[in-house]
Formats: C-alpha cells, structure tokens, sequence
C-alpha cells in the first residue's frame, strides 16, 4: 500500500497539471475574478485551522493561533466569494443591457 | 462518519475544479462561483460534524470576527481598491498557514519523535517559510498599490546580496529544525526571519510591477495551503493549494511575458528608476489641443479604439469613458477597447473597471487580437495608458522597455492622449509616441476632460 505521503504526492501531480489546463483556458476577461476565486477555494486551509484549534489537548498556544487563523481564512472565504460574485455579474453582453 | 467526510473531500474537490472550469467564459462564471461555494460549504460542514473538534467558543467566535470582517469587506471596497484586496487576501491565506504551521509545530512537540519526523516536518517547514514571507510580502504590495509605501523600488547597495544571504541563513535554520525539530529555540529565529524576508523582497519593486507580483504571491498563497495539506495529510488541501498555486503561476507568465521580462527580473531588478538625465534632455515639443478640437476629430470618427490604463483608475473615469463610447457609438462610429495584459495595477483590473461601468464585455479586446486594427482606426484614444503604448519598445535596444509588446497605437490614423503632464510613466522613460505628428495631447484629468468632449460633441447625441 502507498503510504500517505505517495499518495499525497500523486494528488498534487494530477491536482497541478488539471489545473494548469483549467486556469489556461479562463478569459482575460476574468482574470481578476478567477484570482479572488483562487483564494477563497485555497480558504479550505480554514478545515486544518479548526482541527488544530478544536484538538482535544490543544495547547493555549494552538488555540490562539488558530483563533487567528480561522479569523483570517474566514475573511477570504466569505469576501472572496461575494466579490467574486459581485464582479463575475458585471460582466454583460450587448444585447443583454437593450 | 470520518469515511463519510473523506468522500465529502472528494465531492468537494471536484466542484473546485468545476468552479474554476467554468470560469472560462462570463457566461457560465456565476455558476462556477455557486459550485466553489457548495464545495467549500461541504467540506467545513463535514469537517465539523466528522472530527471531535473541542473548544467550540473559539471556533464560532473566529467564524463571526471572520463574516462580520468579510462582508463589508465585499460590497463597501470600490472596484479600482481590488488589486489591495486581493493582496490582503493573499495576506489573509498565507498568515492562516503559517500560524497553522507554527501551532503544529508546538502541538506537536511532545510526539516529535513520531509526529515531526522526515517529509512532514518538511511539509510544515515550507508551508511556516512560505506562508510567514507571504504574508509579508503581500501586506508590503498592499501598501504600495494603497499608496501608502513609495511607489519608486527602495534600493540600496548590495541588496540582492544581503537577501541572498539572509535566505541562506533561514534556509539553513530549516534543515536544522528538520533534522532536529525538538530545537524549538530556532523556530521563533526562523519565522522572524520569514517575515524578514517577505519585506525586503518587495520593498525594491515598483508599484506597475504589482501584477506580476501579485500573481506571485497568489501562487505562494497556495502553495502553503498545499503544504498544509501535505503535513495535515488532506488531500482536498492538497488540490486546492495546486489549483490556487498553478492559476497564480499561470498568471505570472502571461504578465511576465506581456512585459518581456523574467520572474527573476521583476523580483530583483529594480525597474523604474526615473532616468533623470534622459528625461532632461527631451524638450522635445508636442501638439496638444483642446477638447473641442478633439471632440471635432472625434465626432467624424468611423472608427475609435480607446486605450484604458491605471490613470482611469486613477482618476475615476471609467464611467465618464463608457459616456464617450456611447456617444461616439451613436454618432456611428464604431468603438471598441484595447487592453494590454499589464494595464492596471493586477491581471484583468481594466476589464473589471470597465465592467462595472457596463461596458459590453464584448467591446474589450485583448492586445492581440485587436493590435491588427490599428492601422485602420481613426482615432486612437490613449488614457492613462503610458509604456505600453511606446513606440521604443520595439527598436530601441537601450531602452529599458525594449521587446515588451506593445499596442500598436501608433499606427492609427490620428492618436490623442489624455495625461495630467509630461511627466513620465512607470518605466521612467519618455514616450516616443508623444512627439509623433499625428498625435494630440490632451493635457487635463481624465474625468474632466473626458467630461468637456461630452458636452463639446454635437447635439445630436442628447437627442438619439
């Protein structure tokens, strides 16, 4: 069986090049959304904040930096979806405004 | 329910990379958001209902200090303060991982033997480095897109050898905490020295470099969220940190390539030092005209290509510009915009202004695809747009811009640019394109000039 690490590693090969053909294939367009997008889906980060500071023994230490970093990654998740959103509906056609 | 969440992860993972796929057109964008955010909605709920989590008044506190902070953040920020946010973002990401990093790394010292051994402590290590530098590094191009750090790169003798060493001595700390990660004394050397260098290496870049720079630091953001993943053994980690770190890669070579300049020269070349002596010598006169007569070549325009740049921004024009275009459209010109890669202060910033100015996306036209339509145009309309609109780049092998790809405006029929002043742009150097015949400066603010054609254009527009 793999061990963790290989098949961790096997993950971020597939994970880098599909998303090295995603990313090319986004409109200029929408490049500043997709970067908003990018963090807020990079905000997943915020499920590692909460295990460590939700550990059963988490020292005062963990809890507090983890406190601060869910705060942070909370942010990003919750701005970055709204502006991405705000901006992505800004984006009209012609006909679309007639 | 543990096994339950880890088909979550994989259920979220796929609606990642959904989301990101349908951002390739506008049309199919807003449901790309809607997936990101069911994603991520799935993964947190699993998370929390799957693993014992403790300590629960910490949790929901940081959650509502977190949407409260957030929310204001979306709808008060006016779109030309997006480059800022995004680099606060990055900041935000990045500070979160190290602070994981570095609380791990405590947490988890009375097992060090078993839990901090080999690729982990490896994984934790980069994601503390990268994310603690990050962090820096964003908040410092923060600043100086805000405006509130010098906009020139800060320089001083030998810095490229004093960061050089600097990263040696952290990178050397790093393999002593791997091979002896019980020699917690080191760590708090290490993480300063993170954040250290997260400050030098912005400080000497210049404010239009920042889209480079932010697509870098956007791929360093991710990155670390993918160490994270690696030390944690989360794979939804892991392919969220490489999407979010191959999109900020991509988008560093595209801006590096629309600049004709390599990663390692946007980081340590110190581009933009006004060239002093040369801008004195060019006292070089040029035509400039009022806005009547521009509003008089413009209204017997057939065709108009209006070139935005971070002076728009700038000056808040971007509404008064979609005026123009209107005007001039039903004057029966065609109009349409031209946008280089690099125009703005982030990759895609102009399209966003002009967006939210309800310009018709298809109105906006990328550099090549719209750089054969030059030579047939009228009028070309340059605001606020400087280096890349300059003719030198193409032959002058001195110049410091030399092989950038530009907008062939020069070779419309007739251009005018709207400037405050002769003063030069980013690169520091003079626009050949400005002393040319058939170019008309309109020296004002862009907003207010913009405002005198309107009302100089003939009557008739009121009335269509």
């Amino acid at each position: 069986m793999p061990t963790n690490l290989e098949l961790g590693l096997f993950v971020f090969m597939l994970a880098t090049f599909v998303g090295l053909e995603i990313i090319r294939k986004v409109s200029p367009l929408l490049h500043t959304p997709l970067m908003s997008l990018t963090n807020a889906i990079s905000a997943i980060s915020v499920v590692g904040a909460i295990l460590i500071t939700g550990a059963e023994h988490a020292t005062n230490l963990s809890k507090v930096l983890g406190f601060i970093a869910i705060t942070a990654v909370v942010t990003n998740i919750v701005s970055g979806f709204l502006i991405t959103d705000r901006m992505v509906k800004m984006f009209k056609k012609r006909e679309a405004r007639k | 329910m543990q096994q339950l969440v880890q088909y979550i992860y994989i259920v979220s993972a796929a609606l990642f990379i959904l989301s990101l796929k349908w951002m390739n057109t506008p049309a199919t964008s807003r449901r790309g958001v809607f997936a990101g955010e069911i994603g991520m909605l799935l993964a947190v709920a699993g998370t929390l209902m799957a693993f014992e989590v403790h300590n629960w008044q910490w949790i929901v506190t940081a959650f509502a200090i977190g949407i409260a902070v957030g929310i204001p953040i979306a709808y008060i920020m006016p779109m030309t303060a997006v480059p800022q946010r995004t680099a606060l973002s990055h900041a935000c990401g990045a500070l979160a991982a190290a602070l994981v990093g570095t609380a791990e790394f405590y947490q988890r010292q009375p097992q060090a033997a078993t839990e901090l051994r080999g690729f982990v402590m490896v994984a934790l290590i980069v994601e503390t480095l990268l994310g603690f530098l990050t962090f820096t590094g964003s908040l410092m191009a923060m600043g100086k897109l805000q405006e509130v750090l010098p906009q020139r790169p800060i320089t001083y003798r030998n810095q490229n050898a004093v960061n050089f060493v600097l990263f040696l001595i952290a990178a050397g700390l790093a393999v002593r905490l791997i091979l002896v990660p019980t020699d917690t004394w080191l760590f708090p050397i290490f993480a300063g020295l993170a954040l250290l260098f997260g400050v030098l290496l912005i400080i000497p870049i210049g404010g239009a470099d920042m889209p480079t720079v932010i697509a870098i630091l956007n791929a360093y953001a991710g990155l670390s969220a993918c160490a994270m993943g690696f030390a944690l053994n989360n794979n939804l980690l892991i392919v969220a940190g490489a999407l979010d770190g191959s999109s900020g890669l991509i988008l560093s070579i595209i801006m590096c390539k629309a600049m004709n300049r390599s990663f390692t020269n946007v980081l340590f070349g110190a581009f933009g030092q006004v060239q002093a002596q040369a801008h004195k010598a060019e006292q070089r006169p040029v035509r400039s005209a009022s806005a009547e007569e521009a509003a008089a070549i413009l209204e017997s325009a057939a065709s108009v290509i209006i070139v935005p740049g971070y002076g728009l921004a700038v000056a808040q024009a971007q509404h008064k510009i979609r005026e123009l275009s209107d005007a001039l459209t039903r004057l029966g010109a065609d109009v349409k915009f031209a946008i280089h890669p690099v125009a703005g202060r982030m990759p895609g910033h102009m399209n966003v202004l002009l967006a939210e100015a309800d310009v018709p996306y298809d109105r906006l036209f990328e550099m090549d695809d719209i750089n054969g339509e030059f030579p047939q145009c009228d009028v070309a309309l340059v605001i606020g747009a400087n280096d890349v609109t300059n003719p030198a780049a193409r032959h002058d092998k001195s110049s410091p811009i030399y092989g950038m790809p530009i907008l062939d405006v020069d070779k419309a029929h007739t251009v005018m640019v709207i400037k405050r002043s002769m003063n030069p742009g980013f690169a520091g150097i003079d626009n050949e394109l400005y002393y040319m015949d058939k170019t008309l400066m309109l020296f004002g603010d862009a907003k207010a000039f913009v405002s005198e054609i309107l009302k100089e254009l003939p009557a008739r527009v009121g009335a269509g």
